[in-house]
């Protein structure tokens, strides 16, 4: 879909019609960086915008992931989930049996890439909405991390506890965080893979049309289930950097963070009927969701709540510009069917 | 013989048979482990009992469903009823702190119907975005799914609002006429839904907008209207359940409130035999979908397993269910076997049987059965 857009000839606008999503979300987010800078005393400072990568990370990891399930027209309500019993395994694991922390990584990649791919094999070859197998998917690690233990458990592992204290000083007193760096080589190698590989290419078509996927000969069960896949490979990272974040496992770690990572997704200009989407776009929407926080903590006087109005309101305001931009796509107002 | 395999299979191919068979099943779970989990007493001129009470804690959840069930035949689906039962009843719950007497029987009803109003109107927002706007539902209802927990939180003030009034307490937590009154007010929402729906054309409508939206326009079908009602009636069904949990409680709690009801209102609907594509719906399915639910909860307790572990047992029970219904999982799992036994319900075994997908004469005609 995206390749018919861009060979149209574009008369008047001489930038692709295709990048307006994306460019806005850009245009919006250095609006609030200025916005920011104008009104509060020393929000214009490299480590403002460097603490948002460092709090976001990984969101920013698990929104990788959920990125290329929206691409194919999925989507995965499982990821928080599965964030929280990453958490989980790899403090119990380094707590009780006292593993190696190369080993308890390993294993946690392995089982939410496994959940992923169980997923994927259901949705595909049952024929069940993914909206449901995710869902199930949801509830059965939820339950997972409360079989493991209701109560938090404190990661006091060596490697763990010096990740987490680790800083990379870029200069100038500012500093990142080793996730960030994480988050950024999951974010190049995805948008390597998504935008330059033969899977890429498989998962836009995939997401456009499933069925002329299917008459081009394209492999769809094995992009369908790959998607699932690396989405429960990125929530199991998400799930490493959130613990290096909080050396803690925790049950009820990230609710509603299946929310986030759509959210951020959507506002990267994404659309959820799938077939069209960057991953830079991704970026820029956690981006806009992690400067959103920063910004009502500078307002102060504001309560917490507000920022949740605040993620709606966005959401709103970019679905509905989302509908004029692609006004020509699906014309007539049909509601489209959610699950593809 | 013949005519007895006939019947059997008439009977499986039914669309409420594995709802009500695993309905039966968990019932019969419950009769095993726990003494006299039939016997309905009446105490003091109410009814009490097991039985009762998955009725009573299972109403909210059956009214979400019944709006749910409406929106998804008409291929949508409603992200935002938790939001909403959480505003309505924080709206509710603020308005009756503020009276001077809380018992009193207007300043509630006022209340109540300030609250059903919200309701109403956040409905009715849904449907216009879906409608009128034409975004896609699942993203339409999420905006307010995420800005309404923050609305709620911002009618609470943050905190959990605590009152009392005996008015009020009557809505999820009072009996009338032996009965509790949640139970029958879901009654007759649920019948007054099934007139409007099945003796009425609305539901026709509702299932040939599902099916085709632009082809029922083109058809005279106001599609948009029916899309917009449908919406608000699914909010409207949000607040009544929201009304109705923190009367029970007499508190409203903006977080906490409608957490997550709006997927097991999705799992009720799903699991009643509704699909998610559109175009069809079964109002007594739903019913007997969040019954499942419910008694699936009781059952956790009855049986020993520990609270814990609800979700995982939750997450199996779904996973069986929505397999069982999977006309692909059942031509596959099935094919050389006479009658059917349980599958297995992990969800990672899928890839073993992926090569096969022959269909044979015989499920065919089941399911050309089943899809009437």
């Amino acid at each position: 879909m995206t390749e018919t857009t861009a060979t149209l000839p574009e008369t008047r606008l001489t930038f692709p019609r295709k990048y307006v999503p994306v460019a806005v979300t850009a245009g919006l987010f250095v609006a609030m960086l200025v916005a920011g800078g104008i009104r509060y005393e020393g929000f214009a400072s490299g480590q403002v915008v460097l603490n948002v990568f460092v709090d976001n990370a990984f969101l920013l990891v698990v929104a990788v992931g959920m990125t290329f399930v929206i691409v194919a027209g999925g989507i995965d309500l499982s990821v928080g989930a599965v964030v929280a019993l990453s958490t989980m395994i790899s403090a119990s694991l380094l707590a009780d049996p006292g593993l190696p922390a190369p080993l308890v990584i390993a294993l946690v990649l392995a089982a939410g890439s496994l959940l992923g791919l169980g997923m994927g094999a259901v949705i595909h070859y049952f024929e069940i909405q993914p909206f449901i197998v995710t869902l199930a998917g949801m509830f059965l690690a939820r339950g997972l991390c409360y079989v493991i233990g209701t109560e938090s458990i404190p990661i006091t592992d060596g490697t763990f506890t010096a990740v987490a204290d680790a800083r990379i000083e870029l200069g100038a007193g500012m500093w990142i965080s080793p996730s960030v760096v994480i988050a950024a080589v999951v974010v190049l190698v995805a948008g390597y893979v998504l935008h330059y590989t033969r899977l890429g290419r498989a998962v836009y078509a995939v997401g456009g049309d499933r069925q002329s996927a299917l008459l081009m000969g394209l492999p769809v069960a094995r992009t369908t289930i790959a998607v699932y896949t690396i989405s429960g490979l990125c929530s199991a990272l998400g799930g490493l950097l959130m613990s290096f974040y909080m050396l803690s496992g925790y049950g009820l770690n990230a609710v509603g963070m299946e929310l986030d990572a759509i959210a951020a997704v959507v506002i990267g200009g994404a659309l959820l009927t799938g077939g069209s989407g960057y991953l830079v776009g991704t970026v820029l929407g956690v981006l806009v969701l992690g400067l959103t926080q920063t910004i009502l903590s500078f307002e102060g006087t504001l309560s917490p709540w507000w920022t949740s109005i605040f993620i709606g309101l966005l959401l709103f305001v970019f679905i509905v510009l989302q509908r004029f931009i692609g006004v020509r796509r699906t014309r007539g107002g049909a509601p489209v069917a959610t699950a593809a | 013989m013949s005519q007895e395999r006939n019947l059997a299979r008439a009977l499986t191919a039914h669309r409420l048979f594995w709802p009500v068979a695993v309905l039966v099943a968990l019932l019969v779970l419950n009769v095993v482990f726990t003494d006299g989990f039939l016997t309905v007493q009446m105490r003091q001129g109410h009814l009490y009992g097991s039985l009762i009470d998955i009725l009573r804690f299972g109403a909210p959840l059956i009214l979400v469903a019944l709006g749910m069930t409406l929106v998804i035949a008409t291929g949508g689906i409603d992200l935002s009823v938790g939001s909403v039962v959480a505003i309505a009843g924080a709206l509710a719950c603020l308005r009756i702190s503020d009276l001077t007497d809380q018992g009193s029987v207007t300043g509630v009803l006022a209340a109540v119907g300030v609250a059903l109003a919200v309701a109403l109107v956040l409905g009715a927002w849904n449907g216009v975005l879906v409608s009128v706007i034409g975004i896609q539902p699942i993203i339409a209802t999420l905006i307010l799914m995420v800005a309404g927990r923050g609305l709620a939180q911002l009618i609470t003030d943050g905190q959990i609002i605590t009152i009392n009034s005996a008015p009020y307490k009557l809505i999820g937590g009072g009996y009338w006429l032996t009965l509790p009154f949640g139970i029958l007010v879901v009654t007759a929402l649920v019948a007054l839904t099934g007139f409007l729906t099945r003796r009425l054309a609305l539901g026709m409508f509702i299932e040939s907008v599902g099916g085709n939206a632009e082809a029922s326009r083109l058809s005279g079908i106001r599609s948009s209207g029916v899309l917009i009602v449908v919406y608000t009636f699914c909010g409207l069904c949000a607040g009544i359940a929201g009304l109705m949990i923190s009367s029970n409680v007499s508190s409203a709690d903006g977080n906490y409130a409608g957490l997550w009801i709006e997927l097991d209102a999705i799992l009720a609907v799903v699991i009643g035999g509704t699909s998610l594509l559109g175009g069809r719906f079964s109002i007594a399915g739903t019913v007997l979908g969040a019954l499942i639910i419910q008694t699936l909860t009781t059952t956790i307790y009855s049986i020993g397993v520990t609270p814990e572990t609800t979700l995982l047992f939750k997450a199996l029970v779904v996973t069986l269910v929505c397999l069982l219904q999977s006309p692909s999982f059942r031509r596959k799992a099935f094919r050389r076997r006479a009658r059917p036994a349980p599958p297995p319900p992990a969800p990672a075994d899928g890839p073993s049987d992926a090569s096969v997908s022959d269909v044979t004469a015989g499920e065919g005609r089941e399911e050309t059965v089943r899809n009437r």
